[in-house]
């Protein structure tokens, strides 16, 4: 019996696993994309240059194929909760169903409605207000994503709520809105897609250019990529390693976890790369390359800071549960955190020197530095998910922090079969779709953007039609 | 009304909306193989919903979430309880979506009609699973006495449940058509209204059976009397008895409005029946699900009255707004257009 239940909730975090991971290969783009077509338009609104309006069209066509997917599979999110999770749904909604459900009414409605007013009003609205949809559209994008991580944050830190008659109740809904932990998660979430956004179009612009095609059009969107690329990806660097000293005030096990480090240390080295010492039998690194302090700097914030380690992380878990394993899969979350720190770097990286070559004039003529650019645009997308993973599985055992396990949470009524079933299609459907979409989006950003003539009734024509 | 009644009759409003509006576009959806004399046709028809069935899939999206928050246990057992069914559900939305977004990236012919039909099987097949789904709240599912669901997915299908289903397929199919008619001019015009014609009579007769089945469910398995589920079922009836005198009147304009206040009537019949319970429980009445027993605190509650009766007039507004600036019939000859637009509001 207890075999078959632990069958039941594995299956069910694949499947959630799976879908969240997939619904967020499209959010991120489209959290970061709505604000920069916005900025394409207000500059074609404001001074009037058509490339601007051609790339607007264009971009808003990628953002739509994306934007699709994001709305499925975003149900999908929803549903499951009840459908794999409904002790966890039950023992949580008080608290965790209002950011969903204000979500739904503040953010989403904002998002959908104006997406349609944009993609069709080109020619029914009047310019200005056709400019507004968009903003609103990207305005709607972000609000979605707070909220949503206003959700996820209550599960990594509870707050704003209390336990009573076996069931979460929400006290301070301003607690739960300003939960430290949303705010350094939403900020994050937020800077992930611009990121991704300026790399897509950067990529998508390098591709063009290295063809030799559209280059006067795509030379202002290299422009507009590297102006938010590189502050961004900067920026989102420190705001992802400040979101590390958060976890170490509220998360001190996932943080060892993460670094594989059984015993507390102070100072505390970061380990670049190991082999070895991922499990309680192999606590010692068979080769590992580390840097003296740093750890103890990116958890704590001080080069001397003393950083807690698994060991005595367990021994007070047990002592304030009860048995049982409070350690989180100690090798996935420690090169989770690696593939999305390097990557995030790298992205960095190739922002930065494609800024340097860019001003200097020589980015079109170094041939090998656009197809670098090119083959960027994966690279923020695997950080993300990484990311995800680290959040998401660092929390093991619990669903949510210090008051629901996992392995408790799931729909007693769903069977395994079903459960296999469901993850069957789900697999099946998100890969089809996987392929189709990354065939149209390829397909799209290849095409040559058409060109727009200066009348209104040019316009008559939507940007996507059916 | 104490905020617990508040929520559930929200809840009806949402789910009232979600129908109203997807009703028409999953109608339009349906018709989609058969109204159509060609691709030019065919895209028109997508493009009198294009700018808002997304917009009118919040609303389940909204739906959900309310449920989620304000009555935990509801949308726990319902959830898990009706796996497969929901399982169909967002396979019907998911294929659904997408063919809005994928139909027209190709010109090929096959490519095209792929999507044509998975735009069609999704919307008939969400309304069916939403029908059959719903009825099943009043008519009873097996729940234990830890409030779970004891059943499985057959249990879901009996004659009513699944007469639910039929009645709401072609309930949206009729109200699509009556939307079309009008949003669309010449020669695709006067085939959606034939079309409408056709499905009226069907549509209306089952739908009034249905909602007349369910006051009779009501009493019998929910403990409930002939009042006041009797009232909203009579609505739903004069209202679509009335959509189709209009409709064979030529006067489609007030025929939609009275398809729309007749499907409101319907969900207000099955939400009335329900209460004071969420979930019916069969065998074992006293299992059931009630409004108190599965809302919310009250805090949480007094918390998201605030935020909806901020947004749901700001959210109205601005749908209300979309559905202003897309007024405009679609059709080939837009001077056509113009003039039957200005006819059909006289």
């Amino acid at each position: 019996m207890s075999a078959l239940a632990v069958t039941t909730v594995e299956l069910a975090r694949v499947q959630f696993a799976t879908t969240s991971l997939y619904h967020f290969l499209f959010v991120p783009l489209t959290l970061g994309l709505a604000p920069l077509v916005a900025v394409m338009q207000t500059l074609w609104y404001r001074g009037g240059d058509e490339r601007w309006l051609r790339l607007t069209r264009f971009f808003g066509t990628l953002m739509l194929i994306n934007f699709a997917i994001g709305v499925a599979t975003g149900l999908v999110q929803e549903f499951q909760f009840g459908m794999n999770w409904s002790v966890y749904s039950e023992y949580v909604g008080d608290v965790f169903g209002a950011p969903l459900a204000i979500e739904g009414l503040a953010a989403f409605m904002l998002e959908s409605t104006f997406l349609g007013l944009w993609i069709f009003g080109w020619d029914r609205l009047s310019k200005r207000v056709h400019l507004a949809t968009v903003w609103l559209f990207a305005l709607g994008s972000w609000l979605s994503a707070f909220f949503i991580m206003v959700a996820n944050s209550w599960m990594q830190r509870p707050v704003g709520s209390t336990v009573n008659d076996g069931r979460a109740e929400l006290t301070s809904v301003w607690e739960l809105l300003t939960n430290r932990f949303a705010i350094y998660a939403f900020t994050h979430v937020v800077l992930v897609g611009l990121t991704t956004a300026a790399v897509v179009v950067f990529g998508v612009a390098c591709w063009h250019l290295v063809r030799g095609r559209n280059v006067e059009l795509f030379r202002p969107a290299v422009k507009l990529a590297l102006i938010v690329g590189v502050p961004v990806s900067a920026v989102n660097l420190l705001v992802g390693s400040h979101l590390g000293i958060v976890v170490t005030d509220y998360q001190p096990m996932k943080i060892a976890a993460t670094e594989a480090l059984w015993d507390t240390e102070q100072p505390a080295a970061f380990s670049l790369f190991q082999i070895g010492g991922f499990t309680k039998d192999d606590q010692t690194p068979s080769f590992d390359i580390e840097i003296p302090y740093l750890l103890s700097f990116l958890a704590t914030g001080s080069f001397n800071g003393e950083v807690q380690g698994i060991n005595p992380l367990q021994d007070q878990a047990e002592r304030d549960y009860g048995r049982g394993n409070y350690t989180p899969p100690v090798r996935t979350t420690y090169w989770s955190m690696r593939i999305m720190a390097y990557l995030g770097t790298l992205v960095f990286l190739v922002m930065a020197v494609g800024a340097f070559l860019f001003r200097r004039g020589a980015l079109e003529r170094r041939r090998w530095f656009l197809w670098v650019g090119v083959l960027t645009i994966p690279l923020p997308y695997l950080s993300a998910l990484a990311g995800w993973v680290l959040s998401e599985v660092g929390r093991q055992p619990w669903i949510v922090w210090g008051l629901l396990k996992t392995s408790d949470a799931n729909s007693p009524s769903v069977s395994t079969t079903t459960i296999a079933l469901s993850l069957g299609i789900f697999a099946g459907l998100y890969g089809t779709l996987a392929v189709v979409d990354f065939v149209l989006m390829r397909r799209y950003a290849r095409l040559d953007p058409p060109e727009v003539g200066g009348e209104d009734d040019e316009f008559a024509v939507p940007a996507v039609g059916y | 009304m104490d905020l617990e009644t508040f929520w559930f009759v929200l809840i009806a409003v949402l789910w009232a909306g979600y129908f109203v509006l997807e009703g028409f576009d999953f109608g339009v959806g349906m018709l989609l193989p058969f109204l159509p004399r060609g691709e030019e046709d065919r895209r028109t028809l997508l493009g009198t919903i294009g700018p808002v069935w997304d917009g009118n899939e919040v609303w389940l999206v909204v739906a959900g979430g309310a449920t989620f928050a304000a009555f935990p246990a509801w949308y726990a057992t319902m959830f898990s309880g009706f796996y497969v069914a929901l399982l169909l559900v967002l396979v019907f939305l998911i294929i659904r979506v997408v063919s809005f977004e994928w139909r027209s990236k190709s010109e090929s012919e096959g490519w095209r009609s792929v999507w044509t039909w998975a735009n069609t099987v999704g919307s008939a097949g969400a309304s069916l699973v939403w029908g059959v789904g719903l009825a099943n709240l009043v008519y009873g599912v097996p729940i234990d006495s830890g409030g779970d669901y004891a059943g499985d997915f057959w249990d879901l299908f009996s004659l009513y449940t699944v007469f639910a289903g039929i009645a709401v397929v072609l309930l949206f199919a009729f109200h699509g058509a009556t939307f079309l008619t009008l949003r669309t001019v010449g020669d695709l015009r006067e085939r959606a209204e034939h079309a409408a014609r056709r499905l009226s009579i069907p549509a209306v007769l089952v739908a009034a059976l249905f909602v007349v089945w369910t006051v009779a469910v009501a009493m019998d398995r929910n403990d409930k009397d002939l009042f006041p589920p009797a009232l909203p079922a009579a609505l739903a009836i004069v209202a679509l008895l009335l959509a189709v005198a209009f409709l064979f009147r030529g006067r489609t304009g007030r025929a939609f409005t009275m398809t729309a206040l007749g499907i409101i009537s319907a969900v207000a019949t099955l939400f009335v029946s329900l209460y004071p319970r969420v979930m019916v429980s069969s065998p074992n009445f006293e299992n059931s699900l009630t409004v108190d027993g599965a809302a919310s605190s009250h805090y949480a509650l007094s918390v998201m009255t605030v935020v909806a009766v901020i947004f749901v007039p700001i959210v109205l507004l601005y749908q209300g707004w979309t559905y202003y600036v897309f007024r405009r019939r679609l059709g080939l000859d837009q001077t056509a257009a113009e003039t039957s637009d200005a006819g059909a509001r006289a």
